[in-house]
């Protein structure tokens, strides 16, 4: 049994050439995007940023919430979402850092919130300063991150802890309970931060006019899915390289499925966002979907709805196709695209108003999945695949669904 | 619907009852079915039943579901009755959403329990043969069908050996018929077997 991921040199070395590629279309965007169009240039980047940093951090999420579920069936590839929330500490830098020189940069290139006389002279703004202030931002921004590395590193290292422990009734009932009590703490972390206040102030505050409470839900909708994917589509390549013994149609099947309902679950939360602003039909909410639904976007709106909903719907309907490798890794990869797309009209309306042929938020997604594939398959060449000593390891073996 | 001859035998742990049920199979005799208190997983593989056209069935209910809706509220709108509401257009798609969606459901689900109930023959009325009353309880109950090629003592003799216990030779019909549980109506037995 192949117990112990060596990664490839053919992965090795293509993650160093899409991570070549994401640093070559950095430095030709900081020579394009000089002045007035540096906002394409830091649209991009928080554009990626918080788009991978979320669904790598969906990984993290996968764990706390099937641990908290007393789910069995996924111990077997456990050590796959783990070693995928290996990437959340040096994304969320990647982030820190490009927020910070958007905020503090001394330029109102994404938030128009962060110039002081701005807000002065606008009503809207200086009524929502007590929130929308630089001060808030760091904080809120520092603590989430802080906290989700911290729980995420946390979870990681008990899970890696365990395989040394002997496999005796105790040293379970041990395992499940402190594993619970710190994955319950997860998760209230995390449904304060991307379930409410971290989409809000990094991408919804781009239109601080605009605001919706469905936005933070959506947000984590769009990133626990294409997160999902991203599990799905490890899982699929360590087991067609002959890692993940015990892994088998039965798991994939899972995985499908939750892609599957979170697909609409997504499209629920998009349509309760959008209808009831199209129903009140007011200027100051229905000003965000004057450019995507009636201006340049349109066309990107409603190829955000046929890639996130139709696709995924019809494809993952039938259940051969979520029980076949080859077609879940085709519908992760179509999902993660998706999103990406649907982050890129969350991002690109507010900020450089105009549609453009997305090269240089493509260019730097390429790069993020190169990192991602880097960091990723370093991590999971930390630890033995599967976790001995857990106690639903043999449900999940018998899994069935 | 016709009477047969079965042969009933009872099983007390489903790890009996699944190398019992594969034997069966390779042995060639005819299994008429397999009563359990419970759903056992994998037993529909090992009976080598076919995969169940239940999700199909729901597409459809679905998609007429999804039909019904959109037509029915945009005849009403813009043929039967059309109104002004809040000056939003004759055919306001978003507004359609939400009955379209609940109506799929409705459909789906309706249509689905009703082709359920058909294909496993439930209805108030309806009655079939209860080879042992703890098939429901606390047994699994293997009922293997008596054909021509197949003799009764034999199978007798393969399900004991396969760990099955209580076991009996029945005359039953093996279809349903219009009847009630709290009446007494088994004069349907009287019928010749396999007429």
């Amino acid at each position: 049994m192949k117990d112990q991921f060596v990664v490839p040199a053919r992965l090795k070395k293509t993650s160093f050439v899409l991570m070549g590629v994401g640093l070559l279309t950095l430095l030709i965007g900081l020579i394009a995007f000089q002045g007035e169009n540096a906002t394409r240039f830091w649209a991009g980047l928080l554009q990626n940023s918080s788009f991978f940093l979320l669904i790598t951090l969906a990984s993290t999420f996968f764990i706390a919430a099937t641990t908290l579920a007393h789910g069995g069936w996924q111990i077997a590839f456990r050590r796959v979402p783990e070693a995928i929330s290996m990437a959340v500490p040096a994304l969320a830098a990647i982030l820190f850092i490009i927020v910070m020189i958007i905020v503090f940069g001394g330029k109102e290139h994404i938030y128009h919130w962060v110039n002081a006389h701005h807000v002065a002279e606008d009503k809207i703004l200086t009524w929502k300063s007590a929130f929308l202030n630089k001060g808030f931002y760091t904080t809120a921004t520092v603590l989430t991150l802080g906290l989700w590395i911290f729980f995420t590193l946390k979870l990681r290292n008990m899970s890696i802890e365990e395989d040394g422990w002997d496999l005796k009734p105790e040293t379970g009932r041990k395992l499940l309970w402190r594993s619970t009590v710190w994955c319950g703490g997860f998760i209230v972390i995390y449904a304060l931060s991307v379930g409410s206040t971290t989409p809000w102030v990094w991408l919804m505050s781009i239109d601080a006019h605009w605001f919706s409470t469905m936005y933070s839900w959506y947000t984590f909708a769009s990133s626990w899915v294409s997160g999902l994917s991203l599990i799905a589509l490890f899982v699929i390549y360590l087991k067609k390289h002959g890692y993940l013994t015990y892994v088998n149609e039965e798991h994939l099947h899972d995985l499908g499925k939750f892609i599957f309902a979170f697909s609409i679950f997504w499209t629920y939360l998009w349509f309760s966002q959008y209808m009831l602003i199209w129903y009140a039909n007011m200027p100051e909410e229905t000003e965000y979907f004057q450019p995507r639904v009636w201006g340049e976007w349109r066309p990107i709106f409603f190829l955000n709805l046929l890639i996130n909903f139709i696709t995924p719907l019809l494809f993952l309907m039938k259940r051969d196709t979520k029980r076949n490798y080859t077609s879940v890794a085709f519908i992760a990869v179509v999902v993660i695209a998706g999103h990406w797309l649907d982050f890129w009209q969350m991002v690109g309306p507010g900020t450089y108003k105009h549609l453009v042929f997305p090269w240089y938020e493509l260019g730097l997604g390429v790069g993020f999945v190169g990192l991602i594939i880097f960091l990723v398959a370093n991590a999971l060449t930390k630890a033995p695949l599967v976790p001995k000593n857990h106690p639903y390891l043999k449900e999940s073996i018998v899994h069935h669904t | 619907m016709a009477v047969k001859n079965f042969v009933v035998g009872l099983f007390d742990d489903e790890a009996v009852l699944f190398p019992a049920v594969k034997k069966v199979r390779t042995a060639g005799y005819k299994l008429h079915d397999v009563y359990t208190p419970f759903p056992v997983h994998g037993l529909d593989h090992a009976m080598g039943l076919r995969e169940t056209s239940l999700h199909t069935a729901g597409f459809i209910y679905g998609i007429t579901g999804t039909t019904t809706a959109l037509t029915f509220m945009s005849w009403v709108f813009n043929v039967d009755w059309p109104l002004n509401i809040g000056g939003k257009p004759h055919f306001p798609l978003p507004a359609f959403i939400p009955i379209t969606f609940e109506l799929t459901v409705l459909f789906a689900a309706v249509g689905m329990v009703m082709t359920f109930c058909y294909l496993c023959q439930l209805m108030p009325g309806v009655k079939k043969h209860i080879f042992h009353p703890r098939q429901t309880d606390d047994k699994f109950v293997m009922v293997i069908e008596l054909t021509e090629k197949s003799n009764a003592e034999e199978i007798k003799r393969f399900l004991n050996e396969a760990g099955a216990h209580d076991i009996n030779e029945q005359r039953a019909e093996a279809g349903w018929w219009y009847g009630r549980y709290d009446k007494n109506d088994e004069d349907i037995y009287a019928r010749p077997a396999n007429a």
